[in-house]
């Protein structure tokens, strides 16, 4: 059974970096006494421990300086860990950049065999998978020409044709399918798919959350070098919402610290946000044609003139399906002080099947944003059998005659 | 996807549970660490060859002169100071088919200084690979070695061109000492280039050190003066540590294999068993080298 080979098998690893400040011998002489001050260590990574099984493609999503590259070049073995160890089997192919082995002066030709080789492929191979490497990149014309003179999508195109065709058995990716036309990214992403089906090993880092609830079958959600969360995907895109909630609330906060003389403020907020279809109780299945009712309550300390109510409606892959605001109603709705509630009623609502989220935004007048609680509430649309997607419509089917 | 597209997922996972773990990036301590990372260069070994081809490729690229660009300095060399130091200052007196004498001492040194000079900066000119991709790390500062031999077959060529016209190349046994030379050079060129390679990544400085004690150390060995000057003037203690050491026995060596014989040259007591015990040091250093280089390795993508 394929879900039981283990492939990767990553064991309490952490990894420390030391920054420096100084680079050259008299900065470190000079400093030799001192030289404490001049470093500055972090844990990129603390005590991860993940099992991969073959077939499986993982997403690994996290902030910006969570870790999650670091811990894709430690299992691609760029990066020693500082402790504990990480193995793994099979051939390895790491997409982390593309056209990392490829030389500005050579010509297309000769950075194939060159990068090919980097990426474990004899010459025999490559031989062999030429053509197929050169339609792929789709610039047959180029190919004898140097690569300083290609435009950065040619480049990139060659990479990726290059490395897709190295017979991985797991393939690391780091954030590359953003690159290209959308046309090539498309074949890119059906290259994938591909890959996907011959039970290749696929893991991946991407701020795209879309890709990650489309093509994985497991996400890994890092924050400061640690696991929040291993397991369905669309519930760690959630999880990573609320994690990129709270950095913004920080950061926030730190920028009204330094501007606005440590007083914290408080901009307003949403005590509660509730959904019903009309007519059924709350947390029943809504069903297509309902009339859905939302209703949410805010607040403000000190009284908001002109505010606006928001909400919008995204699918558990993160996808906007729906978003409406009183401003676009021209609904005015003049002091907010007290708790108030809000209404609103979308008729006839004709949703798909599937699981969908209610994000709720108080803003002020110029649109900034003061609350927000993402995925505040869910409702469910029970499963119809005739068609899938985020539309509901009732389909039909005529077989016309020739 | 030719061959592969056959394989199923299940027979896929199949064979991945048969393969056995291997440890990501990791080489154990030891002589068993050199022995998996020479069985990892090894694997690589037509990598290291692509590597080598394009070091050379690209340096000429584009220009009309090509590789013959290439023995433009040596040959330049070669008259300045043909010219310089045996003419004018008279060196060529003592000294028989002075030529011949200076360009098989540049040939040997030019190996040995392009070695560790390229080898030192091997590691960063390959940031972008080291960065991105695993490979055997020690594969840049050897391509840089690659390279250097290239240039050396060409000077070589030159040498024996011009050693059979003026005279002094006979084939015999003295042949060996220039196979041994080459050896030599090679062992402690590649030596202080993992070293020096590995060590830059650190420190940025140790690049430009290199270029000015590679300056020094060939006025430190007897390509363009005879052995015998220096023994007269330095104390007995500094001429064992100037006789012993690896570049001046290459050196010798070169000369004795290339110009001694037609020559009247002088050869140093004990040569060959002085080059041997070099050797023997040499492939020990080799080995300390590249155990230092294995260790510093591991945090070379975030120095970079």
């Amino acid at each position: 059974m394929a879900g039981n080979t283990r492939v990767v098998e990553v064991n309490d690893v952490s990894k420390r970096f030391i920054i420096r400040k100084e680079k050259s011998l008299k900065e470190r002489l000079v400093n030799a006494g001192r030289s404490k001050q001049f470093k500055e260590d972090f844990w990129a990574l603390k005590n991860v421990s993940l099992e991969i099984t073959s077939g499986q493609t993982i997403g690994l999503i996290g902030p910006n300086g969570s870790g999650k590259s670091t811990l894709l070049k430690t299992i691609g073995g760029i990066i020693q860990p500082t402790t504990g160890s990480i193995r793994r089997r099979g051939r390895l192919a790491a997409l982390l950049e593309l056209g990392a082995g490829f030389h500005q002066d050579l010509t297309g030709r000769e950075n194939v065999y060159l990068n090919a080789s980097i990426l474990g492929l004899s010459r025999k191979q490559t031989d062999l998978y030429f053509d197929d490497i050169v339609d792929f990149s789709g610039i047959k014309d180029f190919i004898d020409t140097q690569v300083k003179f290609y435009s950065s999508g040619m480049y990139v195109r060659l990479a990726f044709a290059v490395a897709v065709h190295v017979d991985p058995d797991l393939l690391l990716v780091d954030e590359v399918l953003a690159v290209g036309d959308e046309a090539f990214q498309r074949k890119c992403l059906d290259k994938i798919r591909s890959f996907q089906r011959e039970g290749r090993t696929i893991v991946l880092v991407t701020h795209s959350l879309g890709q990650i609830t489309e093509f994985c079958d497991r996400a890994v959600l890092l924050n400061r070098g640690t696991v929040l969360f291993d397991g369905a995907p669309h519930e760690a895109v959630r999880d990573f919402r609320e994690v990129l909630e709270e950095r913004r609330i920080d950061e926030a906060e730190a920028h009204n610290a330094t501007h606005e003389e440590q007083v914290p403020v408080d901009n307003g907020s949403i005590l509660s946000t509730t959904v019903h279809a009309a007519g059924r109780a709350e947390g029943d299945p809504v069903r297509p044609g309902d009339d859905l009712v939302v209703r949410v309550t805010y607040r403000h300390p000190t009284g908001l003139d002109d505010w606006i109510a928001a909400i919008q409606i995204d699918n558990v892959q993160g996808v906007p399906v729906y978003g409406t605001a009183s401003l676009r109603l021209g609904v005015s709705m003049g002091t907010l002080r007290e708790p108030r509630t809000v209404e609103f009623i979308i008729r006839g609502a004709q949703f798909g099947t599937g699981k969908y989220f209610i994000n709720s935004t108080l803003m002020d007048a110029e649109k900034k944003h003061l609350a927000d609680v993402p995925q505040a509430v869910s409702f469910d649309v029970p499963h119809y059998d005739l068609a899938v997607g985020i539309l509901h419509a009732e389909p039909e089917i005529r077989v016309l005659g020739a | 996807m030719a061959g592969s597209a056959l394989e199923s997922p299940a027979a896929r996972a199949a064979r991945l549970q048969d393969e056995p773990w291997q440890y990501a990036g990791g080489s154990s301590k030891g002589v068993t660490g050199t022995v998996a990372s020479v069985r990892e260069i090894w694997a690589q070994r037509r990598l290291l060859g692509l590597l080598t081809s394009r070091e050379l490729k690209s340096r000429y690229k584009d220009s009309a002169g090509g590789f013959l660009w290439s023995l433009a300095k040596p040959l330049t060399q070669l008259f300045i100071y043909y010219l310089v130091i045996g003419q004018f200052l008279g060196a060529a007196r003592n000294i028989d088919n002075f030529a011949v004498y200076i360009f098989a001492g540049l040939t040997i040194y030019t190996l040995f200084s392009e070695i560790v000079g390229a080898g030192t900066g091997s590691i960063i000119a390959n940031a972008g690979l080291v960065k991105k991709v695993y490979l055997p790390r020690e594969i840049f500062p050897l391509a840089a070695v690659g390279s250097a031999l290239f240039n050396f077959v060409v000077q070589m060529v030159i040498l024996l061109v011009a050693a059979g016209i003026i005279g002094t190349l006979s084939f015999g046994p003295q042949l060996l000492f220039g196979l041994g030379s080459l050896v030599l050079i090679l062992i402690w060129g590649t030596a202080i280039a993992l070293l020096l390679g590995a060590l830059n990544v650190y420190l940025r400085d140790i690049q430009y050190l290199v270029e000015v004690v590679l300056l020094l150390l060939m006025w430190a060995s007897p390509i363009l003066y005879s052995w015998q000057q220096a023994a007269s003037v330095l104390p007995q203690w500094l001429l064992e540590i100037y006789v012993n050491s690896p570049i001046t026995l290459a050196v010798l060596g070169f000369q004795e294999a290339f110009w001694s014989e037609a020559s009247n040259g002088v050869p140093l007591p004990h040569l060959a068993l002085r080059m041997l015990i070099a050797a023997a040091i040499g492939v020990l250093a080799l080995f300390g080298a590249q155990r230092v280089f294995s260790r510093l390795q591991g945090d070379f993508a975030q120095e970079l």
